[in-house]
């Protein structure tokens, strides 16, 4: 993974960078993270992650401050007033995960038109003056199909399970796998099923659609649903197919129990809540006067064989593996979208 | 002339001064609030919760209470960024009909007696469910001209503040000056006697119902001028807020005793609220209850004050 780095590494060569990147120019300035939900596992880790790079830009200088606000409660009308009020508060960039791509519209062009730059991630808005860092969940997955056809060459039948029904993320995902599937013809989805991103469900929904299928030979999943597959096929006298997982915790012990005791290989793809990072040095980067396009791209954090170990230990019981980004990382980020 | 202050104006007087004291607050932490556009950010987004706190008001002026004002007011936002925008000749029948529709609940509470906190309880859920079927995902654009009215910049004072003074006159006329205003009071004062004075109180609460869903449907228009777009639950908090904006405002559950100024004040020092509480960067996970706290002292205070009246009364 190329944009995987220890986060040793990338505070060295955060380091290394630090005199001949132009840091000078954005140390008067104020970035502030509007946030509207913080209820679960993944936006704790990205606050935390937030705390942790941000603290460390102020204290080296980069910037003045970089506060974190989040809404009492997960509402439109609420995170407007919100932004409303770092406006009034007079910061010079607003990241943004919002509530609504829409509803916050008008609060967002309103910040641009006091000269404020807003950068939008993971839930980003549609107001053209805005930045978005958004995710490619097609290519996340048609990435799986790609390394499936690199580890079975003679392909084979796929079980899918797609996540929770009418939500767009799921729709884009496993438009993603189809059309990864299209590509590589070797491939034939024998089945079909919602684990609604919840290993339990997962489990469940496996285990009913099993007994009707030929053998398959891999799993290509949405993420929180490895470790549930991987319990219904261990329940039958079936081979362990090759399961791609989510990097959630429980799927990575999963598999380093397995690779341990049987040379099990897979990979395990997802977005890393250290986002909310890239998203701060992209501000950064734009108050520091860099031409930045409108729409980048969040790069995947992806776990193979050889970095399993490594990012096992660096995920919490219960959360998602996660990464912090550089400066370095966003600035390839940005070149990789010009 | 009598110079002591009428129960009418100590009722005022701590809302207002409830408001100023935030707003001084605000102004000490945060001076650059203290402009044109500053206040503009501070309030704008109070517009529309004003509006639905007169709607609100409205209803609690003949006794009712109305637990669907946020779901219909996003309903309003949901059609106002589609129909309005897209075919408003389709818009304003379907605005219209809205409106009809909750004088008919009116008539129907009144005829049925039936609890209104339990049939604007269901409501809720046939608004949302419809705003929901209209708006899926979240989207739509608002009309230009919705859009124009709350981005304008008028001179001397910022739009947000041209607009609260507006509807506070507007509701103090309709509420406090007009024939139909008394009635309404009256009926949630005394039923029986404004029927047996040869008034229709069925009238009357259609007609309160009435022009309640025609200003929470302004408050939807305002939203969606504001916001540019609309999504299913885009107001949900409106209800709490404007029942609490009323009480704020001076106004009673019971009684046809309401304060149409006192509830634009109190929707103002709402939002305020909400902003003092964040420029002085107190947690969100206490946030919720900072504001709670704040609305028990303004309660308080005013309970306090209401004894001191009661007790000149009685001298």
């Amino acid at each position: 993974m190329r944009f995987h780095k220890t986060l040793l590494a990338s505070a060295a060569i955060l380091c290394a960078a630090m005199p001949f990147s132009a840091n000078a120019g954005t140390s008067d300035k104020r970035i502030a993270l509007s946030n509207n939900y913080a209820g679960n596992s993944w936006r704790q880790a990205m606050l935390t992650s937030w705390d942790k790079v941000t603290g460390a830009a102020v204290e080296a200088g980069t910037v003045a401050a970089a506060d974190a606000f989040t809404t009492a409660e997960n509402q439109v009308t609420e995170q407007a007033a919100q932004i409303q009020n770092l406006i009034l508060q007079g910061y010079d960039a607003i990241v943004l995960n919002a509530a609504s791509p829409e509803g916050l519209n008008g609060a967002v062009k309103e910040a641009c038109d006091a000269g404020i730059t807003v950068v939008s991630f993971d839930g980003i808005v549609t107001e053209p003056c805005a930045w978005r860092i958004a995710v490619d969940f097609h290519e996340m997955g048609r990435s799986q199909i790609e390394y499936l056809a690199g580890r079975l060459s003679d392909g084979g039948n796929l079980l899918e399970i797609r996540g929770l029904a009418g939500v767009f993320v799921d729709d884009e995902i496993s438009a993603g796998i189809h059309d990864g599937v299209e590509e590589h013809s070797q491939f034939k989805i024998a089945g079909s099923v919602h684990g609604d991103w919840a290993q339990d469900v997962a489990q469940k929904a496996v285990a009913g659609i099993l007994p009707s299928l030929p053998d398959i030979e891999a799993v290509v999943t949405q993420g929180g649903d490895g470790y549930g597959a991987a319990q219904a096929f261990a329940a039958t006298d079936r081979e362990m197919p090759i399961i791609v997982m989510g990097n959630r915790h429980d799927e990575l012990t999963w598999w380093k129990e397995q690779k341990d005791a049987n040379g099990y290989e897979t990979m395990s793809v997802s977005i890393a809540p250290g986002v909310s990072t890239l998203a701060f040095w992209v501000a950064q980067q734009i108050l520091d006067g860099k031409d930045v396009p409108k729409d980048l791209t969040v790069p995947f954090l992806r776990i193979d064989q050889d970095n399993l170990e490594e990012n096992l230990e660096n995920t919490e019981a219960g959360g998602v593996a996660n990464v912090e980004y550089s400066q370095e990382d966003a600035l390839e980020v940005i070149d990789a979208a010009m | 002339m009598n110079l002591r202050p009428s129960s009418d104006t100590i009722r005022l007087i701590v809302p207002a001064l409830s408001l100023a004291s935030l707003l001084a607050a605000v102004f000490w932490l945060q001076p650059r609030a203290m402009s044109y556009i500053g206040l503009n950010l501070l309030f704008n987004l109070a517009v529309p919760i004003a509006l639905a706190t007169i709607a609100q008001m409205l209803i609690m002026a003949v006794n009712n209470l109305d637990l669907s004002m946020g779901a219909f007011v996003s309903f309003v936002a949901c059609v106002a960024a589609t129909f309005l925008y897209d075919s408003p000749l389709l818009g304003v029948p379907i605005l219209v009909a809205a409106v009809a529709a909750y004088a008919l609940l009116g008539v129907v509470i009144h005829l049925r007696n039936l609890p209104s906190i339990v049939v604007t309880l269901g409501m809720s859920f046939i608004w949302t469910g419809l705003a929901v079927l209209l708006l899926p995902a979240p989207g739509g654009h608002a009309p230009e001209w919705a859009r124009w009215l709350m981005t304008a910049k008028p001179p001397l004072m910022p739009m947000a503040i041209v607009a609260s003074i507006l509807i506070a006159l507007l509701a103090h006329f309709i509420v406090m000056r007009s024939s139909f205003g008394v009635l309404v009071r009256g009926v949630g004062g005394n039923e029986r006697s404004v029927e047996r004075a040869g008034w229709s109180a069925l009238a009357a609460r259609a007609g309160a119902y009435g022009l309640a869903g025609a200003f929470a449907v302004a408050a939807g228009i305002a939203l969606v001028g504001l916001t540019t777009s609309a999504d299913a639950n885009i107001a949900l908090r409106y209800t709490l807020l404007s029942i609490a904006g009323v009480i704020l405002g001076g106004g009673e559950f019971v009684g046809g005793r309401v304060s149409p100024i006192g509830a634009v004040i109190g929707a103002l020092t709402l939002t305020l609220a909400g902003s003092f509480l964040s420029f002085l960067r107190i947690s969100p996970d206490w946030q919720i209850g900072a504001q709670g706290a704040i609305l028990i002292i303004v309660l308080a205070l005013r309970l306090f004050l209401n004894r001191i009246e009661n007790r000149e009364r009685r001298r």
